[in-house]
């Protein structure tokens, strides 16, 4: 057994753990961390990258798939065949790249890293158990980064065929029929990618649309493009079991019929649950908001000295969250004065087409009480969408109606996630419409369409 | 010097004349660029005319009520340089329609969009036409309830420097608060912020180098407090009898003789009590464990300079009668304030008196000119009772607060040299008893 001592303890080294430690690192903070199993977390090793490298791998194969069967674009091409194994050695090695910099990163900011599975003894002490034994760390500031799991369903639990997104991103074949439950962006993003790599893909939602925690809208150019992608969806439905031969997947339909369809794998997408137990809690008596750690406006907990950040914090579960308040905690630890005051945490669905959303929706905004201006412009009048054969979507703006400020930008079409950093540079910056308006936007790109929003919403559109 | 003529501009859609209702200015009256010269009003609306450049009024186009047709001049300004007046008269030889193709040098202020400032402060406040200055950018306090509005960097700034955005005037598009609007915050300061704004944090850090003599000051003060371990002593002096002959000699003095302060008397003193305690006037070599004991006495005088704390020295002491000790001190004091002391000059003490003055105090603990191994400090003179016995009597008391080097200068010789000197000062004509 061993004992060391700290400023600075992060627990968890997914994005949020990490940016804290190495910004903590370079502020002088005498900082550790610890983490059960690779550095980079969830993000890095069986969500956001994986899966980005699945997607692109799924539209790579599915594009070539496409032009084999004719193409406008004159170009003409043999069936395509895919080795999945290939793929995911590929992918492999995209997380190994990125994991190593992290693990470089984190040893140029001068940052201990303790390997093992660690538990509060008490607010200030941490033990820590691996292969070697117990590793005792007394630290003047502890942030808890545990993150979260995937919810399993009590009657579908995982093993065999149920699988969740960390499995499914690590198939060694492509299933011939895949079960997906769950139309979040998650089932989404995984259905549609295997849908692509040759799948016969069902999806099962409860709720009576996809994507339910974004507005309609903004949706129904995936759903568009999940029909023509062959993909079943059933809408108000329910997942109920595996048939008697574990061959189907059985579910209740809208009208309450039992009905079931063939199974190769289960994926099982129906949110992701915080990480609060396995990490000694409840020697810290933390308060909570819900199933979440309860944290305040500089994301400390109900314990002076013990920050939490990230997933098991609450929503929104984004890797980008969670670094924004591990810079910010570790600038707190290292005495700057620092506090929660983003105004935008862009989410994206990598989908196809992809939907991006900034600040507030229409009914955000009207429910917040401001009265507001919404203005919309299609990518079937933007030159660049045309020219990519990306025409479905659009960008939306909200802004306020007093003084243009916007509140809100949404978009939904192809590639439309590198817009983000401009949808959240307006947020952040508190443009008003005038100011999207009044810079220029190179052409040609579909950016311009944003640009082109905001004339609209000022009634000056130019190319509608 | 040229002419500048400013015709009057197409105001408002369709109107082709405008009724003067107001003068700003006045004739001979110097006005800056957007200075408002005069107000207009059509059917529609009072607009402000603003000066399009520098100039003195030379000349004002009519007086209120009158109406003007749109293009005729309305005030003519002296300028520097060649002005407008030959090219208006070129370009518009004819009467107001014909204007419009002339050049505008005014446009017309377009309502939303209020000038740039406030009318000159000279000229007449502007009353009936100022309902825009109410809508300037700069100003308008957002909606109770309302977040500021302000990019990432300008609210970190805010934050650390305790400002609370909610009470800072944000002059932007939309209320949005610029680095400049947080600038004039802090700059106003809780000074002028009045009842119910925060004092403001002032987290600014100014860096002044610890250069020149600061730096030599800050060298010396610091190798005397961490190699000599101080003891200081204080005692009080009864200085009515030194003061009453210093009065009287002061009084009687030749004319080429400098005004005696108590600074001579001390000196003298000091140089009686060392003759007996000769360990008192010495140069500890510690580095090489030696006590180099001086026969002369040279004393140094600590005083202030605007640059800061020097110490010019009294050579010899020993060999120098009260006058000429006193017009010593008052000439090295002058060299030391001219900055003209010489290195010699500020050189070669063996022993120190340090003294504020009116400043002086009641005790202090002087810092041990290192290598010396003491300082004799004086504290200011009051007038305070003292019991004869009898009766409270007033007298004139003055603190001497000395340091020694305790390790060369036990605390019993401290107290003993000090004593002497106190006897000696308590009854001066001793101290020029010659033995």
């Amino acid at each position: 057994m061993t004992e060391l001592k700290c400023k600075l303890l992060v627990i968890g080294a997914g994005p949020g753990g990490y940016v804290t430690a190495i910004r903590a690192g370079q502020l002088g903070v005498d900082t550790i961390i610890v983490d059960m199993d690779a550095l980079g977390g969830t993000c890095l090793n069986v969500g956001c990258i994986p899966s980005k490298a699945l997607i692109h791998a799924a539209e790579e194969f599915h594009l070539a798939g496409h032009l084999s069967q004719g193409s406008p674009l004159g170009i003409s091409v043999s069936e395509p065949s895919i080795d999945l194994r290939a793929t995911m050695k590929w992918k492999g090695s995209i997380v190994k790249r990125l994991t190593g910099g992290v693990g470089a990163l984190l040893s140029k900011a001068k940052v201990r890293v303790v390997p093992g599975r660690a538990s509060f003894m008490d607010g200030k002490t941490v033990e820590v158990s691996h292969a070697d034994g117990t590793t005792t760390i007394r630290a003047e500031n502890i942030v808890i980064a545990t993150g979260s799991r995937p919810v399993e369903l009590p009657f579908l639990p995982f093993g065999g065929k149920v699988i969740s997104s960390t499995e499914a991103l690590a198939l060694k074949k492509v299933p011939d029929t895949l079960a997906v439950i769950g139309a979040g962006y998650i089932g989404l993003e995984l259905g549609m990618a295997y849908a692509k790599l040759g799948a016969k893909v069902t999806i099962i939602e409860a709720m009576d649309r996809i994507l339910p925690t974004y507005d309609a809208k903004l949706t129904r150019p995936v759903l568009k493009r999940l029909k023509s992608l062959g993909i079943t969806l059933h809408t108000g439905a329910r997942a109920k079991d595996l048939s008697k031969d574990k061959t189907a997947l059985v579910f209740e339909t809208k009208d309450g019929k039992r009905a079931q369809v063939a199974a190769d794998q289960v994926l099982v997408t129906v949110g992701r649950k915080p990480a609060t137990d396995g990490w000694g809690r409840e020697a810290v008596v933390l308060d909570m908001d819900g199933p979440f750690v309860k944290i305040d406006a500089h994301c400390q907990t109900s314990m002076s000295g013990i920050y939490a950040i990230g997933d098991v914090t609450g929503e929104p579960m984004l890797a980008h969250r969670a670094m924004a308040q591990g810079e910010m905690v570790a600038e707190i630890v290292a005495g700057h004065t620092r506090v929660w005051d983003k105004i935008a945490i862009p989410a994206v669905c990598f989908t196809d087409p992809e939907v991006l959303v900034a600040g507030l929706s229409p009914d955000e905004a009207k429910a917040a009480g401001y009265k507001t201006l919404v203005s919309e412009f299609p990518f079937t009048a933007n030159g660049r969408a045309m020219t990519m054969e990306a025409e479905d979507g659009f960008i939306r703006i909200v802004a306020r109606e007093d003084n243009h400020l916007v509140l809100g930008i949404q978009a939904v079409g192809k590639g439309v996630s590198e817009l983000a950093a401009s949808f959240g540079l307006a947020l952040e910056m508190g443009a008003r419409l005038e100011d999207i308006a009044g810079t220029i936007h190179a052409h040609p790109t579909q950016g311009e369409a944003l640009q082109e929003t905001a004339l609209r919403a000022l009634g000056q559109a130019l190319h509608i | 010097m040229g002419e500048f003529v400013i015709k009057l501009p197409d105001v408002g859609e369709g109107v082709a004349e405008a009724e003067l209702v107001e003068w700003m200015v006045e004739d001979g009256q110097a006005v800056r660029e957007d200075d408002v010269l005069a107000a207009v009003m059509t059917d529609k609306a009072t607009v402000e005319i603003p000066a399009p450049t520098d100039g003195v009024v030379s000349w004002r186009g009519g007086k209120i009520g009158d109406v003007l047709a749109v293009g005729s001049p309305l005030v003519k300004l002296e300028v520097v340089g060649e002005g407008n007046a030959a090219e208006m008269a070129e370009a518009a030889p004819a009467p107001a329609p014909k204007q419009e193709d002339a050049p505008k040098p005014a446009p017309a202020p377009a309502p939303a969009e209020p000038p740039a400032q406030t009318p000159a402060p000279a000229a007449a406040p502007v009353m009936p036409t100022t309902q825009r200055s109410a809508q300037m950018g700069s100003g308008a306090p957002r909606a109770e309830g309302e977040k500021p509005l302000a990019s990432p960097a300008v609210r970190k700034r805010a934050l650390e420097g305790g400002v609370d955005l909610r009470r800072v005037m944000g002059s932007g598009p939309a209320g949005r608060i610029s680095h400049e609007d947080l600038d004039a915050y802090f700059n106003k300061g809780a000074s002028s912020a009045g009842a119910g704004m925060a004092r403001v944090a002032n987290t600014s850090v100014k860096d002044i180098p610890m250069v020149g003599l600061r730096r030599k000051i800050a060298q010396k003060m610091a190798l005397s407090k961490s190699r000599i371990p101080h003891i200081t002593y204080v005692d009080e002096v009864d200085m009515t009898a030194l003061e009453a002959l210093r009065g009287q000699l002061n009084q009687t003095r030749k004319a080429d003789q400098p005004k005696l302060t108590i600074l001579p008397f001390l000196m003298r003193a000091m140089a009686m009590a060392i003759a007996e305690q000769p360990q008192m006037n010495s140069i500890y070599d510690d580095e090489a464990g030696v006590v180099h004991q001086h026969g002369g006495l040279h004393i140094g005088v600590a005083a202030q300079t605007d640059g800061g704390l020097v110490v010019p020295v009294v050579k010899h002491v020993e060999a120098r009668g009260l006058w000429e000790c006193a017009s010593e001190v008052g000439r090295l004091a002058e060299a030391a304030k001219d900055g003209r002391a010489s290195r010699d000059e500020l050189t070669g003490s063996t022993i120190t008196i340090t003294s504020l003055g009116k400043m002086g105090g009641i005790v202090t603990t002087p810092v041990i000119n290192h290598p010396e191994v003491a300082i004799i400090g004086v504290n200011k003179m009051r007038t305070l009772p003292q019991w004869d016995g009898t009766a409270f009597q007033p007298r004139q008391m003055m603190n001497l607060s000395s340091s020694f080097d305790h390790r060369v200068i036990d605390g019993w010789d401290a107290a003993v040299f000090i004593q002497k000197i106190k006897a000696l000062l308590e009854s001066p004509a001793m101290i020029f008893i010659e033995d």
